[in-house]
């Protein structure tokens, strides 16, 4: 009995810590947890400091102008996590079709990604969320 | 120490040999970084699980839709694994390994022991007779991703365990119908983002007792019925996550009843070269021994 009520008590908890209910304003919320805009732009800055230092990595950016790189990310990142941006760029699967991204290479970048959000000290629940906003558009960016 | 000691306490004590394979593993954490192409250990941590009970990739009873290791869908992934049980009577003891094909395929091979102890000699065995189980296991990625794509659309796998144990006269006494067996389940496994939850489902056709290590139907009952199990678990950090697990079971043996299973563990990735889990597990009744409940701990090194 004493058994059951640990194991109905885990469970109670590990639901009720996931009862934060997503929609618009925790967008914006995300957005504002990110540090704002200096945040977004610190974390795009350190996305790619560690990916063009990456050896699994670094050689698809060769022909990439970084800095409207960072610009277009930044956007992006603001816009999806609610903040005050409306992103200009191409779609995902317009601007990574002839690049040939494999999936290792994806999740290297999402590696470099969470190395920076640690660096700038972004809890890892808000770490999640805003990659749980990017996690759709993979099949877009790695060749099939 | 009597028979026991070679099986399981000679080689690995419970609660020891996990540091072992810890201090092992903290050398290699940088491997992703050089790894050949073929071997990439390119996929997120944690995305391999851990080794079941039956040595697949998942949690630690059930077995999830990811596939075993870190391989993307260009290159191979293995792991190596030990797992152990120790309830109030019985002890079962696991090593196997698991290969994974191009994020698509997993195929396994596992070597259960399950020790009898003292309650052997209840059950008029002898103390300490054990029943010796090999597993091998495939299963097959059908469709999905457990991270990427779509937050509703969970990684989809189609997996099978055929099983046989070494004690068919025995198993044939206790009213067991087979010493060898085969289940078949799908799973679906997701770790959502947006709360940092995995959450998996798997439905299992079996007619295992115990697994198999009391052999396959019975008595009782000797049909294939479709078993739920689920594992929902929080990932507190890149390398740390806790969950708990169910797991239906069948009761096909006249002899005793069987219990369901679930357990409340948490799991360790301090690299992807490593894993580890410790649980709390509840086996219900096992051969008429009521309260089976106590430690699982598992070590897993892969790539």
């Amino acid at each position: 009995m004493l058994q059951h009520s640990i194991a109905r008590s885990a469970l109670v908890l590990l639901l009720t810590c996931s009862a934060g209910a997503p929609g618009r304003a925790s967008e914006a919320e995300l957005f504002n947890q990110l540090g704002g805009l200096p945040g977004i732009q610190a974390l795009v800055d350190g996305t790619l400091r560690h990916s063009l230092d990456d050896p699994r990595i670094k050689a698809s950016f060769d022909d990439t102008n970084i800095d409207r790189l960072k610009g277009l990310l930044t956007s992006q990142f603001c816009a999806l996590s609610g903040g005050p941006c409306i992103y200009k760029g191409r779609t995902m699967l317009a601007s990574h079709a002839a690049l040939g991204i494999k999936a290792r290479q994806m999740d290297a970048l999402v590696e470099d990604m969470q190395l920076a959000m640690a660096e700038q000290h972004i809890p890892f629940p808000t770490q999640n969320r805003l990659l749980a906003l990017l996690a759709p558009m993979r099949d877009e960016v790695v060749s099939q | 120490m009597g028979k026991r000691c070679g099986i399981s306490g000679g080689f690995f004590p419970l609660f020891t040999w996990p540091f072992y394979v810890w201090v092992a593993a903290s050398s290699g954490g940088a491997v992703a970084q050089t790894a050949p192409s073929w071997a990439d250990s390119g996929r997120l941590l944690a995305t391999g699980g851990v080794s079941q009970v039956e040595g697949q990739a998942g949690g630690g009873l059930v077995p999830w839709a990811v596939i075993a290791g870190y391989g993307t869908r260009d290159a191979v992934g293995g792991t190596a694994h030990g797992t152990e049980i120790r309830t109030s009577n019985y002890n079962l003891w696991t090593a196997g390994a698991a290969v994974g094909l191009f994020n698509r395929i997993e195929l396994s091979y596992t070597h259960q022991v399950f020790d009898t102890g003292a309650a052997g000699r209840r059950l008029g065995l002898g103390t300490g007779y054990t029943f010796v189980q090999e597993i091998a296991g495939a299963k097959v990625r059908l469709a999905g991703d457990v991270i990427y794509g779509p937050a509703w659309m969970p990684q989809i796998s189609l997996g099978g365990q055929y099983k046989f144990n070494n004690r068919g006269p025995i198993l044939h006494a206790i009213g067991a119908k087979s010493d060898k067996g085969a289940d078949l389940y799908i799973s679906a496994t997701k770790l959502w983002l947006q709360e940092s939850l995995i959450v998996n489902a798997t439905i299992r056709l079996t007619r295992a007792n115990e697994t198999g290590v009391l052999g396959f139907g019975g008595d009782r009952d000797n049909t294939y019925h479709p078993q739920f199990e689920t594992s929902i678990a929080r990932m507190l950090g890149p390398d740390f996550a806790i969950g708990a697990e169910y797991r239906t079971k069948p009761s096909n043996l006249k002899f005793s009843r069987e219990s369901d299973w679930w357990d409340i563990f948490i799991a360790f990735f301090p690299s992807k070269n490593v894993a580890a889990s410790l649980a709390y597990v509840n086996l219900g009744t096992i051969a008429g021994r009521k309260e089976q409940h106590g430690a699982q701990i598992s070590g897993q090194i892969g790539f």
